[in-house]
């Protein structure tokens, strides 16, 4: 059995201006030991995943169908108390950009000390052996644990944070963004070292970004996200090197590289959707080269097209 | 291409007003001033339907229409609100102050608030030096000993109302409304788009005129809104205090009751026609700019807008 | 043989910091350093580095946003680097113009798109009114905002990242400058929209022969938009030459080891990243030896003793500063 099952997931928030239906009908699955890249551009609707699956979502935001299951449990008709017992424990989460979320007053042990003490009662002194041993495992050195946030390097910023999601010894992490505002020779480093850690620990990943290269690298599948829904599912390979649906082609056509052939670039034209008034139809359709009269009409479903292969489009590529 | 922009203009103007429509203080707030606005420019009509001013001047009047009963008198159908202690017909009298005090406070915080944009804006874009010297001044502004200053002038020359908003429009104008002011003018001149702009071969007055101020100027306007309400509510006090020496204004009409002692004990209920009506309007004008200003919150800090 | 549009000699900026409230010396940033490059007319030299190696404190010194606190800055053979203001400013301000990161932010929101890209004719005393609504029309055409009448009054929130940044390259673009500093231009723009802002500039570049300085971080998106490209690290030029020379035959060890960890869109292929220790940090009175000494994988005793290596011509034209290629 999976470890996480996510089966048309539908999420909406509710705001002055309209509805925005930032998750619609989303499937996907991410087994024990393995690393699950969710990738697309702003407003894909990937953070919004991510906030569902923990449900941390605002007020305004309401789960209108479908399942999560994490080890057979559903989460979405869980109460409030009961899914304190999942976050962190379970299923943790590194948010985008929490480096600068880290509270300038206190030393980061201090608070990696509090988020262990809210879940897990235990002594000080305990406490800081298990930062020690977390900190070992992320790479940064147990005595940088009582300084302040601001003596910390982004890379170490970057790694206390993944410190504190691992805390509690959670059987899945979301890392949203992690690497965005590194360096390139950090972000080497961490993405190494979390890979490194989710082997290490037989943890399940989600990645989610939108720099494709990244998830390229460190994924073993990957769900491709446009206008809050998915729109194409299946390994990273063949996604790369066969990828069917005329959005998941685009974006690897627009991406340039370092290495390999220095290919002409191929210009997508039109912007991502506005969510609170999508198109009608496929969402990708106005800027499709693929579009036909069905597109405009009618949603495509998400369908397995070949084994572990799953797309949404009326036309796609072969 | 001037007609694009006029339309442009009204777009934007419409789109305001629903946001300020949409604040329940700043509808209500409107509604005061522009009352109180018709109510002090129907003064000279009033004076054309009681048809005598030697009876109905507020300033020189005297109710000899009343004789033999004593001033200060109760309402009658002839004085509505009745008269002073020196038989100047009451209802009158609030219309003349309303409006004084309308000019007193929109000269006073107009003025104010256009030196504290022109020079927290300066002070931001320059720095240095030029800051220093204007935060400094700001500094010594706001500790400005007001009341020993007025009673030290109101012994030399006379202080009119039109004197006290031009002192009121300096103080206001330097102070600590520059201050304010000069911060949200720093963080429009931190953005690129001023940086572009250099580029673009702007000089200094082009960049603070067409670019800072626009940006800093719905702050300024909320600033005066709340200028008015420091102005008007600043003269009542004094003239109360008898620290001015204006002819005629609300806060004169309370202190010229204060003054003769009917303001004490049982008197208050009696006399209550010499207080009460310049007092409530003092209150509601005050409160009718400051639901304005609260209004104006919404539509001009972006942030506090409903999701 | 094409002209030098514009060519730097031994740039330097200094920045002083704040010494702390017991310290009467002063400490300075070395935020630019012995920096030398041409830039030919029609050709785009990339500016590439880490967060911190100088390349955008050198963009604003080309643009005059700056001063310099050395070297010399030619335009067309004249050196402009002591310009403060004037007559003389305006004239480089004709001549020379920059596109920023932010789409957002570089854009007065108060103001009409039109106004955005009117401004540097407005302010040059370029045209009449009627001359200029104009320009603007032709000019929003040119970088692909189609029909310009809709779009010339509306407000930069109205308007989508990808279309700002267009706005943004009109409104350098409308004053005819002959060399064009792109700090990031792209980087904030969705994936999918990048490539069409990289081709307008690739298109308007060849139309009006520009010389370009491309400031970026990303260097895949480099080698795409880029003639040569320039590496720079704590405020010194440590690689250049020939963009795929550079790219596929790196010589100087901070080079190679940058370019072994960029991530590759491509499952198939393994990279060896090539390990360095420690990361960046500011340049605040260095030691005059190279600067990537406490770093470097292959740094000597040699290295240690000596001032920071020269560039040196490698061959055909790829320099490197290094003693140990």
């Amino acid at each position: 059995m999976a470890l996480l099952e996510v089966s048309n997931l539908t999420m909406h928030y509710t705001t002055r201006v309209g509805d925005v239906m930032a998750v619609d009908s989303v499937d996907f699955t991410l087994e024990r030991g393995r690393a699950l890249g969710l990738v697309g551009e702003s407003g894909c609707g990937k953070t919004s995943i991510a906030m569902t699956i923990l449900k941390l979502l605002p007020e305004n935001a309401r789960i209108l169908g479908g399942q999560i299951r994490f080890d057979g449990v559903d989460l979405v008709p869980l109460s409030e108390d009961q899914m304190r017992k999942y976050r962190w424990d379970h299923i943790s989460m590194v948010f985008q950009a929490a480096m600068n979320s880290l509270n300038p007053v206190y030393t980061v042990g201090d608070q990696i000390l509090e988020a262990i003490q809210h879940h897990m009662p235990m002594k000080e002194r305990a406490v800081r052996k298990r930062i020690a041993e977390l900190f070992n495992l992320v790479g940064l050195d147990p005595a940088v644990m009582d300084q302040y946030p601001h003596e910390y390097s982004g890379g170490m910023k970057q790694r206390a944070v993944i410190a504190m999601a691992l805390s509690c010894d959670p059987s899945i992490i979301i890392a949203d963004e992690p690497t965005t505002a590194l360096d390139v020779i950090v972000q080497d480093r961490i993405l190494k070292q979390i890979d490194k850690i989710r082997e290490e620990l037989n943890m399940g990943m989600i990645y989610i970004s939108h720099d494709i290269a990244v998830i390229a690298e460190v994924s073993d599948r990957i769900g491709v996200m446009y206008a809050g829904k998915m729109v194409e599912f299946a390994d990273t390979h063949t996604i790369f090197k066969s990828p069917v649906h005329p959005y998941t082609y685009a974006l690897m056509s627009t991406f340039p590289s370092v290495k390999g052939d220095k290919r002409e670039l191929v210009e997508l034209s039109g912007e991502p959707p506005n969510l609170i008034e999508p198109p009608l139809g496929c969402r990708f359709h106005p800027r499709c080269p693929r579009v036909t009269a069905v597109c405009q009409e009618q949603e495509p479903v998400f369908t397995e097209v070949a084994n572990e292969h799953f797309c949404a489009c009326w036309n796609q590529r072969s | 291409m001037w007609k694009v922009r006029v339309k442009l203009t009204a777009k934007s103007l419409r789109a305001n007003w629903g946001m300020f429509a949409h604040s329940k203080l700043g509808p209500i707030g409107l509604f005061l001033i522009v009352f109180f606005l018709l109510f002090g420019l129907v003064h000279p009509l009033y004076l054309v339907y009681r048809g005598s001013d030697k009876i109905y001047d507020p300033v020189v009047g005297f109710a000899y229409d009343l004789l033999p009963e004593g001033n200060p008198h109760p309402p009658t159908l002839s004085h509505p609100l009745g008269t002073d202690i020196l038989g100047r017909d009451i209802l009158g009298q609030l219309m003349h102050s309303t409006a004084k005090a309308f000019m007193l406070g929109l000269i006073a915080a107009g003025f104010g608030v256009l030196i504290s944009t022109l020079v927290g804006s300066i002070a931001a874009y320059f720095g240095g030096f030029i800051d220093s010297v204007f935060m400094r001044l700001a500094d010594v502004v706001m500790l400005f000993p007001l009341i020993a200053f007025l009673v030290a002038l109101s012994a030399a020359i006379e202080i009119t109302l039109f004197k006290l908003a031009i002192i009121l429009a300096i103080l206001m104008g330097f102070g600590g409304t520059t201050i304010i002011l000069k911060s949200q003018a720093l963080t429009v001149k931190v953005k690129p788009f001023i940086e572009a702009a250099r580029v673009s071969g702007g000089g200094h007055f082009r960049i603070i005129l067409s670019h800072i101020i626009p940006n800093v100027l719905p702050l300024s306007f909320l600033y005066m809104m709340f200028g008015v309400t420091t102005a008007i509510f600043s003269e009542a006090i004094l003239s109360y205090l008898g620290f001015l020496n204006v002819r005629m204004s609300l806060g004169i009409m309370i202190y010229t009751a204060n003054d003769s002692g009917y303001l004490i004990g049982s008197r208050l209920g009696t006399y209550w026609y010499l207080w009460l009506p310049p007092g409530l309007i003092i209150s509601l004008l005050c409160a009718g700019f400051y639901f304005v200003g609260r209004g104006l919150d919404e539509v001009v800090n972006p942030r506090l807008r409903e999701r | 043989m094409n002209n030098t549009t514009v060519e730097v000699v031994d740039l330097k900026k200094l920045f002083p910091m704040a010494g702390g409230l017991f310290s009467r010396k002063v400490r300075y940033i070395h935020a630019v350093e012995d920096l030398s490059f041409k830039i030919q007319e029609g050709e785009t030299l990339g500016l590439v580095g880490e967060s911190g190696c100088g390349k955008t404190t050198t963009g604003k010194l080309l643009v005059k946003l700056i001063p310099p606190t050395g070297g010399h800055i030619y335009f067309n053979g004249s050196d402009v680097a002591t310009i403060e203001g004037g007559a003389l400013l305006r004239e480089y301000r004709r001549k020379v113009q920059m596109i920023f990161q932010d789409p957002y932010e570089s854009m007065n929101p108060r103001k009409t798109v039109y106004d955005i890209i009117a401004e540097p004719l407005v302010v040059q005393k370029v045209g009449n009114i009627v001359e200029r609504e104009t320009m603007v029309a032709e000019m929003l055409s040119g970088v692909g905002i189609v029909p310009p009448d809709t779009f010339m009054f509306r407000y930069p929130h109205e308007l989508s990242g990808g279309q700002r940044q267009r706005v943004a390259i009109a409104r350098a673009m409308v004053i005819n400058p002959s060399f064009l500093v792109a700090d990031e231009p792209t980087s904030m723009l969705d994936v999918s929209v990048r490539t069409g802002v990289m081709k307008l500039m690739l298109q308007l570049r060849k139309e009006f022969n520009l010389a370009v300085l491309y400031i970026t971080h990303d260097l895949a998106v480099a080698r795409y938009m880029c003639d040569r490209l320039a590496v720079m690290y704590l405020g010194r030029m440590v690689e250049l030459g020939e963009t795929e020379e550079v790219l596929q035959n790196p010589l100087h060890p901070y080079t190679k080891a940058l370019i072994s960890a960029i991530p590759i869109p491509d499952p198939t292929f393994t990279r060896e990243a090539i390990p360095i220790k420690g990361g960046v940090s500011k340049p605040v009175d260095p030691h005059p030896r190279c600067r990537f000494y406490d770093r470097c994988p292959v740094a000597t005793d040699g290295c240690e003793k000596l001032e920071h290596p020269p560039l040196e011509d490698k061959g055909s034209g790829h320099y490197v500063a290094c003693y140990e290629v």
